[in-house]
């Protein structure tokens, strides 16, 4: 275990300060030792660069949008459906996903560190990971909606998700008025990674 | 008391800054090439997820704010590498000058081993003796201090702010793996998880608004009836 040590006595400081060289030392030291592959590390970023993002999210929520009956197996048995379309995997092995409403704006945070539903919605932006986010979202949520141009109705509550445990959170968001008879691929271009995490809201829909 | 990571609530951090449509996943080479590592080095087996999450939170104050995220998962890394005896303090001065495979050479992760690595995942349930206690809007209490119980200083994902409130249970996710003790070598101890959701007037002097709660995954032993 690391214990407590002084700023300079942990083993990093060992390493260069720079983090673009320190990581570059360190890939050097495991590679001869034989621990890492160069070419896993680039098939683990190009899955995420390329891959695995937002867009899975995006298609959950437009097919909930779309179709009854998924949308009652999302919200309540998510995990059978979740694998059937291939968004098992890591940081998403427990999904949850909670529901907006005319009266519930449901807003999810992880304060302790940074938990995200990576086969959902990728790696997380640098604000999500932000002391700032982390710190307000419990506190003062509305404060922290108004900075992302969201306000919402007095009569809605917020309900904000502390991703504690392994348990991973997606919002389903209301759909926006105005999108009936749009494809599922067209809805599916309105959900923004934003309106997944409730920071954000759907795009309207472009007038014909 | 807790550590340097435990922010909930605070005061201070200045305004939340979103991203722009169409920022790149990575922001800079190294950022993914930190990430990648770690993922990586995980596939070794020497930790697990609690006792990687503590070797962050286990950063000097000093560091644990002045480091951007990915310089926090680098530093993380490399004192986890060395305390599970994986590289020695001398691995990483002298460049890892090594004369024989390492060890666990024949574990590293391959290329063709990462979409299924990545889609396995690394499920926290597990089966459990331990009772479920409470029922689905059950009055509850959290811990009145938010602690490790076993190891002073220890992991825990009870928040400090959240300590000793008052909450419902909203949500029964089964058993799962207890981080206060998975993160420091005492094994799994499953037990029963459930989210609690707790009204913003219990966790706030001035809250926002009387209708808003914050809903957190709490295990078992973190409460007491209400």
């Amino acid at each position: 275990m690391p214990h407590d040590q002084s700023s300079d006595d942990h083993p990093h400081t060992l390493l260069p300060s720079d983090p673009a060289l320190r990581v570059k030392a360190l890939e050097t030291i495991l590679e001869r030792k034989g621990l890492i592959e160069p070419a896993a590390l680039d098939a683990i970023i190009d899955t995420y660069e390329t891959k695995i993002g937002p867009r899975n999210g995006a298609l959950v929520v437009a097919r909930a949008w779309s179709d009854p009956a998924f949308r009652a197996r999302l919200l309540s048995d998510p995990m059978p459906l979740l694998t059937e379309l291939g968004f098992y995997g890591r940081q998403g092995e427990h999904m949850v996903v909670v529901e907006n409403t005319p009266s519930v704006h449901n807003m999810v945070v992880c304060t302790l560190c940074s938990c995200y539903p990576w086969p959902l919605l990728g790696i997380p932006p640098h604000w999500y990971k932000s002391d700032a986010y982390r710190a307000r979202a419990v506190r003062e949520p509305r404060k922290v909606l108004a900075e992302f141009g969201v306000t919402l109705p007095s009569g809605t509550a917020v309900r904000v998700w502390d991703s504690t445990a392994e348990i991973r959170y997606l919002v389903l968001p209301m759909r926006p008025d105005g999108t009936e008879g749009l494809s599922v691929d067209a809805l599916r271009d309105l959900v923004t990674r934003d309106s997944m995490i409730g920071t954000g809201l759907p795009e309207r829909a472009v007038a014909a | 008391m807790s550590r340097v990571h435990d922010m909930g609530g605070r005061f201070g951090d200045g305004p939340v800054v979103p991203d722009a449509k169409d920022d790149p996943v990575f922001s800079t080479e190294w950022h993914a090439r930190a990430l990648a590592v770690t993922l990586a080095c995980g596939a070794l087996g020497q930790w697990n997820i609690d006792r990687s999450r503590h070797a962050r939170e286990c950063l000097s104050p000093k560091d644990y704010a002045r480091f951007s995220y990915y310089e926090k998962w680098l530093a993380g890394l490399t004192d986890l590498l060395v305390a599970s005896e994986v590289l020695t303090p001398q691995d990483l001065v002298d460049a890892g000058d090594a004369a024989e495979p390492h060890a666990l050479s024949e574990r590293r992760l391959r290329a063709a081993a990462v979409p299924d690595v990545l889609a396995a995942g690394g499920p926290a349930d597990r089966p459990s003796a331990v009772a479920p206690r409470f029922a689905i809007g059950d009055l509850v209490r959290t811990r009145a201090r938010a602690g490790n119980a076993f190891v002073a200083g220890g992991h825990t994902r009870l928040p400090a702010y959240a300590q000793g409130a008052i909450g419902r249970i909203a949500l029964i996710h089964g058993a799962h793996v207890l981080p206060d003790s998975a993160a420091h070598g005492r094994g799994d101890a499953p037990e029963p998880l459930y989210a609690v959701a707790i009204q913003a007037d219990q966790l706030w002097d001035a809250p926002e608004h009387p209708a808003d709660e914050v809903i957190l995954d709490l295990w078992q032993s973190y409460l007491e009836p209400a």
